[in-house]
C-alpha cells in the first residue's frame, strides 16, 4: 500500500577494504530517511531531509574511507501504522541499519519502540515530543534537533517575561500537540502566568475560525499555537483576518519553521517570536550548507530539521567508524560517548537519555523592509546556551538516567 | 447572559456564521460535482485538484502578470475550465458508456498527477495570497468580528449557487441539458449538438471549482494539497445531498458547514469526522441521499 520510494542512491560504491569494514553487517551501512514526503510537514523534513542525508554521506567521505553507505527513503503519511509497517520492513527485510528524521511525534514514538525491540538505531530530527528522551527514552534513540520542552522554555519563557501572563492554547490533537501544550503550560505557570483554557483541533485542519473565535472569547493575552506546519500557517493567517492581533491579543507560534515563514510571507509573519536551533544565515558554514541544500531541493533553504538530519548522519557515521560495527545499540552508545562536532550545530554532546545538546536561538521575524530577499527572515534576539536550552536530565523521568 | 446548550448565545451565533462561511465552499464545490455527475454521469475526483488549480492560477496571475483578485475571479475559472474541456475531449468522452468506476479511476489518477506536479514545483507549505484591499478589515457585529472578506464569500457563493440552479432548472438551455442526459439520441435528433453541450457542461463544473479556489486563496494558504484535504468532505456532502441533485448539494453544503462549525465548539476532536457520521446515517435511512431520486 505505502509507496516505499527507493531513491537508492549508492552514494559510496567503494570496495570494502579489510579492517574497519569487518563488523558492518553485509558490508553496507543502510540509512533510511522516513519523513512526511507529501503532506503538511513535507517542506519541514521531506525531500530536503533526504538531500541533507546525502550531503552528510558525501562530506563524511565514506567512499574514501572504504565504507559503503546507501540511502533509502519513504513517506509515512503522518500515520503511525504506516510508519511502523515501513520501519519493520526496513529492519527485517531490507536490512536498514538506522532510521533518520521522522517528523510527527505519533509516528516517531512508534518507530522509537520498534527500533528498540530490533536493536537498531533511530536518530530523530523532525519529531518534537520531549517524551522521546523522557518516559519513552531508549538506548537506541538519539533526539537531535529540538523538542517540546526546549520550545516551551525558549519561547514561553521569553513571552511571559514581557508581560504575556495569561494563555489560551490552540493544540494539534495528537502526541506532539499534547506534549507541546503540557510543556509550555508548565513554563507559563512556573513563571507566574496562568492558562485559561485550550481547544484541540484535528491534525491538518484548513479552517481555524471556530477555534480562533473560542480563543478570542477566552480574553487571554496570548494565544499559544501548539501545532506545526500548515496548521500553524493557517492559524496565523486567519488570526490576522479575524482581527485578533489588532484586538490586543498576541499569537505565540510555539513551533515555526523557516518554510512556514516563507509560506506566510513577511507581511503576515513579521514580529513573530519563536525558538530555533539552526538558522542558515549565521556563519559561512551554515550559508554554504544552505546553498547546497537549495541546489538539491528546488531552491528551498534548509529548515532546522533538515540541518539536524545532516548533522545526525555525520555523527552516526563517525560513531560507526570509531566503534567498528553497525550494531544499533553499540553505535548509539558510541554516539553518546564521542563529543559531537559539525559545521551546523558546532561542538556539543549527547546525554545518556539520548538528548543532543546545542544552543538554541530566540528569533524574531523581520519586517518586510528589513529583509534583503527570499529567506532573509530572522533576527536573532538571544542565544540560549546548550546547558539551559534543554530539560535537565534528571527531570525527564528517563529510566536510562541513574 | 442567555445560553444555548451551555454556551453564551453570542458565541453560538458567531459559530453559526462561521459554519455558514465554510458551508459556502462546500456548496460551491459540491455544486460543480453535482452538475457534472447529474449531466455527465462522471464522478469527478479531479475536482479538488481543479479547485487548487484555480487558486494557483490566481496566484500566478498576481505574481507573473500583476493581475489582482478581481480579474482572477473571471480569468482563473475560464483558464481552468478550458483545461477541463481538454480533459473531457481527449479522455473522459471515451468513458461515458463504461462503468462509473472507470471515470472515477481516471479522474482520481489525474488528480494525483496534477497535485504531484504542483507539489514538486511549489512544495507543500503553501504560497501567500493577499486579500484584495477593498475587502480587508471587518465589522463588529456585537456577537463576533466578521471579516469583510468572509461576508463577501457567503454572499457571492450564494449568488453563484442560485444562479446555477436557476440556469439548469428554469431556463431553456437547462432544459436541453436535462433532456440530453435523459435521452441524448432524441435531443440530438432535434438538432442540438449534444457532445458539445456535454463538453461545455464539464468545463462549467470545473470552472466552478476553480472559482471556489480563487475565493479560498486569501483565506487559506495556496498549496497543492488544499483540494485533496477538502474533496473527501465535499464528496460526503454530495452523497448526503443526493448524487446529482443541484438544490440538494447547495442546501446540504451550507447545512453541513453549520453542523461542522457547531461540532468545533461542543466536541472539537470530532470536527473532521462528524460529516462522515452523518453520511453513514443518511445512507442507512435514505440511500439516495436527502434530495436524491431513486433510479
Amino acid at each position: 500500500m505505502f509507496a516505499v520510494r527507493k531513491l537508492t542512491a549508492a552514494v559510496a560504491v567503494a570496495l570494502a577494504a579489510g579492517g574497519a569494514q569487518a563488523q558492518v553487517s553485509d558490508g553496507v551501512i543502510k540509512i533510511g530517511v522516513m519523513s512526511d514526503m507529501s503532506s503538511l510537514y513535507a517542506d519541514i523534513g521531506g525531500p530536503g531531509s533526504v538531500a541533507a542525508a546525502r550531503l552528510a554521506v558525501e562530506d563524511f567521505g565514506a567512499a574514501k574511507k572504504g565504507m559503503k553507505v546507501e540511502i533509502v527513503s519513504a513517506d509515512h503519511q503522518n500515520k503511525a501504522d504506516v510508519g511502523s509497517a515501513i520501519a519493520r520492513q526496513w529492519y527485517d527485510v531490507e536490512k536498514v541499519d538506522a532510521i533518520f528524521d521522522v517528523p510527527n511525534s505519533g509516528v516517531a514514538l512508534a518507530v522509537n519502540q520498534i527500533t528498540r525491540d530490533k536493536g537498531k538505531a533511530f536518530i530523530n530530527s523532525g519529531a518534537a515530543s520531549s517524551d522521546l528522551t523522557g518516559k519513552a527514552c531508549s538506548p537506541n534513540t538519539v533526539h537531535w534537533t529540538y523538542d517540546t520542552w526546549m520550545l516551551a522554555n525558549g519561547t514561553g519563557g521569553a513571552i511571559v517575561k514581557t508581560g504575556g501572563d495569561s494563555w489560551f492554547f490552540l493544540t494539534a490533537d495528537y502526541a506532539f500537540g499534547h506534549a507541546l501544550e503540557r510543556d509550555t503550560a508548565e513554563v507559563v505557570k512556573k513563571s507566574g502566568g496562568k492558562v485559561l483554557g485550550q481547544v484541540r483541533h484535528p491534525l491538518n485542519t484548513q479552517d481555524f475560525s471556530s477555534f480562533l473565535l473560542q480563543a478570542q472569547g477566552s480574553k487571554a493575552k496570548i494565544i499559544g499555537l501548539a501545532n506545526a506546519g500548515g496548521d500553524t500557517t493557517n492559524s496565523i493567517k486567519q488570526a490576522a483576518e479575524f482581527g485578533i492581533v489588532k484586538g490586543g491579543q498576541s499569537l505565540a507560534g510555539l513551533l515555526v519553521f523557516l518554510s512556514d515563514v516563507h509560506g506566510l510571507g513577511l507581511n503576515t509573519a513579521q514580529g513573530l517570536i519563536f525558538t530555533e536551533t539552526f538558522y542558515w544565515d549565521r556563519n559561512n558554514d551554515t550559508r554554504a550548507f544552505a546553498k547546497r541544500i537549495a541546489a538539491a531541493n528546488n531552491g528551498k533553504y534548509p529548515t532546522m530539521v533538515q540541518a539536524g538530519v545532516y548533522a545526525g548522519v555525520l555523527h552516526y557515521l563517525k560513531a560507526i567508524e570509531a566503534a567498528k560495527t553497525d550494531d544499533g545499540t553499540k553505535v548509539v552508545a558510541k554516539m553518546k560517548e564521542l563529543p559531537t562536532d559539525d559545521p551546523l550545530f558546532g561542538k556539543g554532546r549527547i546525554r545518556a537519555d539520548g538528548r543532543k545538546l546545542h544552543p538554541a536561538f530566540l528569533v524574531e521575524v523581520k519586517k518586510p523592509a528589513e529583509s534583503k530577499g527570499p529567506y532573509d527572515y530572522y533576527k536573532i534576539r538571544s542565544e540560549i546556551p546548550a546547558d539551559q536550552a534543554f530539560r535537565p536530565e534528571k527531570d525527564g523521568g528517563c529510566s536510562l538516567v541513574r | 447572559m442567555t445560553e444555548i446548550f451551555g454556551i453564551p448565545v453570542q458565541a453560538f451565533m458567531g459559530q453559526l456564521l462561521i459554519g455558514l462561511i465554510n458551508g459556502s465552499f462546500y456548496a460551491l464545490l459540491s455544486l460543480g460535482l453535482a452538475v457534472i455527475f447529474g449531466l455527465l454521469n462522471i464522478i469527478n475526483f479531479t475536482h479538488g485538484a481543479q479547485y487548487m488549480m484555480g487558486a494557483f492560477c490566481a496566484y500566478l496571475l498576481l505574481n507573473k502578470a500583476g493581475l489582482g483578485y478581481w480579474p482572477s475571479l473571471v480569468i482563473a475559472p475560464v483558464v481552468v475550465g478550458i483545461t477541463g474541456v481538454v480533459i473531457e475531449r481527449t479522455m473522459l468522452k471515451r468513458l461515458y458508456n463504461l462503468d462509473h468506476l472507470y471515470g472515477l479511476l481516471l479522474t482520481f489518477g489525474l488528480a494525483l498527477i496534477i497535485q504531484g506536479v504542483f507539489r514538486n514545483e511549489y512544495g507543500t507549505s503553501g504560497q501567500p495570497y493577499a486579500m484584495p484591499k477593498e475587502l480587508t478589515g471587518g465589522h463588529n457585529l456585537g456577537f463576533m468580528f466578521l471579516p469583510t472578506y468572509r461576508a463577501w464569500v457567503i454572499v457571492f457563493s450564494l449568488f453563484v449557487c442560485l444562479a446555477t440552479w436557476f440556469i439548469i432548472e428554469k431556463t431553456k438551455l437547462g432544459a436541453y441539458l436535462r433532456a440530453a442526459t435523459e435521452n441524448p439520441a432524441l435531443v440530438q435528433a432535434f438538432g442540438v449538438n449534444v457532445p458539445r453541450m456535454i463538453t461545455l457542461t464539464y468545463g462549467f463544473g470545473v470552472g466552478l471549482a476553480a472559482l471556489a479556489g480563487v475565493m479560498a486563496g486569501p483565506i487559506y494558504q495556496v498549496s497543492p494539497q488544499m483540494g485533496a484535504d477538502l474533496i473527501i468532505v465535499v464528496f460526503a456532502v454530495v452523497v448526503i445531498g443526493g448524487m446529482g441533485s443541484i438544490m440538494g448539494s447547495i442546501v446540504t453544503g451550507f447545512g453541513l458547514g453549520i453542523i461542522e462549525g457547531l461540532t468545533k465548539v461542543f466536541y472539537p476532536e470530532a470536527s473532521n469526522t462528524v460529516i462522515f457520521v452523518i453520511m453513514a446515517i443518511v445512507l442507512l435511512v435514505k440511500p439516495a441521499g436527502l434530495f436524491g431520486r431513486e433510479r
